[in-house]
């Protein structure tokens, strides 16, 4: 066929699309999905992404638990998640298609790599015959099987790559297949590779062509008979950028560094999904970003609290096992009211649980999590870009109450991606650090009025010499003391503290009619879910409404009164139901959860179900 | 830059007094934490430092209690952390002096992966271990370095563990400074103590101290006049290693590879062993000398120069502003891809 036949393909306008990339560890599948994200974002529309890889590092080729994915959804409308099923479905090989087609839409789109289902794969996939050669496969879904490694191999046949270099560039046959069938501009990836491989002409070169194959075949097959357009989004007019919430937790730090004109010491211990923010805030020494890679959890976060004392911003960072690890040493913060940041990205558990996968298991961690009473201040950020604004705030909160806040992101918020309006770093509120530098009068227990924050005060300033520690101390002087009654008043103050945050809170956002049947409550990454999820009940014609906490600790102070004005309380949580019981405690109210704790975000078809089914029971 | 060497130049003249602190001492009577606080607070005025670029920071124990005695800044912080929080604290203001202050149990047991890394990255720290062979806070269990056999309350027919060494320990995590002192000798501790505060980098000081409530006379050997003068080996840097009463002296000899104590009489003078604090071979061999076959040394195993950690942090990012200037988060938000939406 020639080209011009191709260009008369016709173009199907869709609203939006779910796609998934899926393959062996070693496909580049993460990359693909990277890259297809950033052709969407420059097209135009909303984003929302979700990376599903497995715990081990080079998980033996071609098994079923070696399989890595990475799935998006991108609209013309507000994308609020990655998707439940999937539009399109590409599979490198015999085990992506046996873990992912389950998820595969009837009647969606289904790209295999044809070459890769030999006996081999099919074995280690534990098909006994090839699926492509089933009759029914064709039927239930449009397949498309293609010879990606052959035509990767005939794109490359005279350059000086051996035949595995020219095997590894064959994802970008896909990237540039799927680029054509979404009409997606394959320019960013083109710049892209010129960038990555600027030191390898040769390999730039191979993934190029490769590319372009790619794009070609999907217009010049025969077998591709339309295409498919999605208009660009109407998005809030801006600069926009694609982020992860690690990214913009770590970004959201550097921000709250230059605000407060002060360094930041952070200390970590290597724990997956939290690393990548180490390594990120590794390459800004420029903010005065000093990071300590620590002998373990306890030394990262005591050595937080060691830079604190000493008038810095003293931040550290893990998932479930490891704060479960530095529990104590928040409890010397605690004691010590001295200001402290920690990162909590979620995993699943308990124990080692599912490193890679996502969870929202550590609420109560986060709430209750130390010995006796210590409270702190517990944040959740919505959505990744959210991560940002959440640890700026959570730095801000930290100094002004002179408390540890924890942040409560997962795994999911830190390695989605979303379309991010570039904020104004002027807009942000100021970070004020007054440390105490007058002797007269100073006792290092005294507190602010308003805040009842004591002061800080850094070491070498002259005349204010005083020793503090983890033992009950009398209030205003700090000395020693085991007295009752000044444990008691103790008590009481470090929970007052931290309830004073509350005037920190803005009035809660509904999303939705201020009185109605149904109110869904929701906190951290299933804000998209549940949005998506209440949305379309209100099209349904429901009078349901959603809000979604960002503070848990202490919660806004206009909740007691939003939950009343609503027959009825949906909780989705990925949990057996945590904040519902908070809520069930602290108000009184009739809160039910919905709760699904399999590792992966929730959907918003389940939550959209659970809304409907929830109303239809009579009270 | 180099931003070690803490404390200001012009420090006022203190005395002992200016660094005693306004809270009554909780030690038990008796116990030898008074005249090593007592030998702190005098050798302190002769550092140099003005006191607010003092901070002592220490963990969890009898020892620990430190902090509150001293009237200069302070951290009395958790179990074995106390080397984790100096680190930070060290990277956070490489302008202070900082001192850690642990015993046998907070520094060798719970805080011994902390010790382990404190040394090998040789934070600009000034460690001082008490050791006491015991529990003594809560009341009378064995330590990490307690005798094989010790009985206690925990171990009622003799502990089952042997014993670590703490300078062996240090020097095997690769301490740049490491010694040893005795609590009931008042000059020889400050000595030491002046010494370890001026090292440039982690200096590991383990100090022979004695819980007269728990384990009394641990170090008797040290304490006993006669065995003192019998087993008391001083290391002096470029002096030989000789040791005994005037009238039966001894020498260390290496016999292979192994170091023999023989009369110094049978020594030839250009064949003794003189003590040489850079060479951490010799000190490797001197940390493992303990009575009876053995004399016991006091004073400094080794003393070597190393880059430090906290110094090499602050290179590192006075180098990336001197070379990109000063950061911009509005601007680290505009790199890379960014697209504009209508």
């Amino acid at each position: 066929m020639s080209s011009t036949g191709a260009l008369t393909k016709p173009r199907r306008d869709l609203d939006h699309a779910v796609v998934r990339f899926a393959g062996d560890s070693g496909d580049g599948m993460q990359l693909t999905g990277e890259q297809f994200t950033i052709e969407a974002a420059w097209a135009g529309n909303d984003i929302a992404t979700l990376p599903n890889f497995p715990a081990e590092i080079r998980a033996p080729a071609g098994t079923l638990f070696g399989v890595s994915s990475f799935q998006l959804q991108f609209g013309r409308h507000r994308v609020y998640t990655p998707g439940d099923r999937l539009d399109c479905l590409v599979a490198m090989n015999p085990a992506a298609l046996k873990v992912h087609l389950p998820d595969l839409k009837p009647g969606g789109l289904l790209i295999v790599n044809e070459n890769a289902f030999d006996k081999r794969n099919l074995d280690k996939a534990g098909y006994a015959a090839n699926p492509l050669g089933d009759q029914g496969l064709g039927d239930r879904y449009r397949l498309h099987k293609v010879d990606m490694t052959g035509l990767t191999k005939e794109a490359l046949k005279d350059l000086a790559l051996n035949a595995k270099e020219k095997d590894r560039c064959k994802n970008f046959f896909a990237l540039g297949l799927v680029s054509w069938i979404y009409t997606r501009p394959i320019e960013p990836t083109l710049e892209w590779i010129h960038k990555k491989f600027a030191k390898s002409a040769v390999v730039a070169d191979a993934n190029t062509r490769v590319l372009k194959a790619g794009h070609a075949y999907g217009e010049t097959a025969e077998i591709f008979s339309e295409h498919y357009a999605i208009e660009p989004a109407e998005m809030a007019p801006g600069l926009y950028r694609a982020i992860t919430g690690n990214r913009a937790l770590a970004w959201g730090l550097l921000a709250a560094a230059q605000h407060a004109k002060l360094p930041i010491v952070y200390g970590a211990y290597p724990i997956t999904p939290a690393s990548d923010i180490l390594h990120e805030l590794a390459m800004h020494k420029r903010f005065r970003i000093r990071t300590i890679q620590a002998e373990d959890e306890m030394a990262a976060v005591t050595a937080a609290i060691g830079a604190a004392f000493g008038g810095a911003i003293g931040v550290t960072a893990s998932s479930g096992p490891g704060i479960a690890l530095k529990g104590e040493a928040i409890g010397l913060a605690v004691m010590a009211e001295l200001p402290l940041v920690i990162f909590d990205i979620q995993r699943g558990g308990p124990s080692t649980g599912l490193p890679t996968k996502t969870e929202q298991a550590d609420l109560m961690q986060a709430l209750y999590g130390r010995n006796s009473e210590a409270p702190i201040v517990v944040l959740a950020p919505a959505t990744p870009g959210d991560c940002f604004y959440i640890a700026y705030e959570a730095v801000r909160i930290a100094i002004k109450y002179m408390v540890p806040v924890i942040v409560l992101s997962d795994g999911y918020l830190a390695n989605g991606s979303e379309p991010w309006l570039i904020p104004d770093p002027a807009s942000l509120p100021p970070i004020e650090v007054a440390f105490r530098t007058a002797p007269d009068g100073f006792a290092p227990y005294q507190r602010e009025p308003a805040t009842l924050a004591r002061p800080w005060v850094r070491p070498g300033t002259p005349g204010l010499e005083h020793r503090i520690g983890g033992i009950e101390k009398q209030d205003v002087t700090g000395n020693i003391s085991y007295d009752p009654d000044n444990h008691d008043h103790m008590v009481r103050t470090r929970a007052e503290k931290v309830r004073r945050v509350a005037q920190e809170i803005p009035p809660t956002s509904i999303n939705g009619p201020a009185t109605g049947d149904l109110l869904v409550v929701g906190w951290g990454g299933t804000y998209g879910a549940i949005t998506a999820a209440v949305e379309r009940a209100q099209l349904d014609g429901k009078a349901v409404a959603s809000i979604h906490l960002r503070h848990l600790n202490p919660l806004p102070p206009d909740l007691g009164h939003i939950l009343r004005e609503y027959r009825k309380v949906l909780v989705p949580e990925i949990n057996s139901g945590q904040l519902v019981r908070v809520l069930r405690a602290e108000y009184l109210v009739d809160a039910v959860g919905f709760n699904r704790v399999r590792g992966l975000p929730l959907a918003t078809e389940e939550i959209h179900e659970a809304v409907t089914q929830l109303l239809e029971v009579p009270e | 830059m180099s931003t070690s060497g803490a404390g200001a130049l012009h420090a006022p003249k203190y005395t002992k007094k200016d660094f005693e602190s306004d809270q009554d001492v909780r030690w038990c009577p008796g116990c030898g934490d008074y005249a090593i606080l007592s030998a702190v607070q005098k050798a302190m005025p002769d550092l140099g430092i003005a006191k607010q670029d003092i901070v002592f920071v220490s963990g969890i124990g009898c020892s620990s209690r430190f902090p509150y005695y001293m009237n200069t800044y302070g951290f009395h912080t958790i179990h074995g952390r106390a080397p984790a929080i100096a680190t930070g604290l060290r990277v956070a203001r490489p302008d202070l002096k900082v001192f850690v202050v642990t015993g046998d149990g907070d520094g060798l047991s719970i805080g011994g992966n902390h010790m382990l890394h404190v040394l090998r990255r040789n934070v600009n720290v000034t460690i001082l271990l008490f050791n006491n062979r015991i529990y003594g806070l809560t009341k009378g269990q064995y330590s990490p370095t307690s005798e094989l056999g010790k009985i206690t309350k925990s171990t009622p027919v003799g502990s089952a563990d042997r014993p670590v060494n703490p300078l062996a320990f240090a020097l095997g995590c690769g301490a740049t400074f490491v010694a040893r002192t005795v609590d009931r000798n008042i000059a020889h501790l400050e000595e030491i103590l002046k010494r370890a505060a001026a090292h440039k980098g982690a200096a590991f000081v383990e100090v022979l101290q004695n819980c007269n409530v728990y384990n009394d006379l641990a170090w008797s050997v040290m304490y006993d006049k006669d065995q003192r003068v019998q087993y008391e080996l001083r290391l002096e840097h470029g002096k030989p290693l000789v040791f005994g009463p005037v009238d039966d002296r001894r020498a260390i000899v290496m016999e292979g590879l192994s170091p023999k104590a023989v009369p110094a009489t049978d020594v030839p003078e250009s064949a003794l062993w003189i003590h040489d604090e850079t060479n951490l071979n010799a000190a490797k061999l001197l940390a493992d000398l303990f009575a009876p076959d053995y004399p016991i040394p006091i004073g400094v195993l080794a003393a070597v120069a190393a880059p430090i950690y906290e110094d090499i942090l602050i290179d590192q990012e006075q180098l990336a502003i001197s070379e990109r200037g000063t950061a911009d988060i509005g601007k680290l938000l505009l790199s890379g891809d960014t697209w504009k939406i209508e």
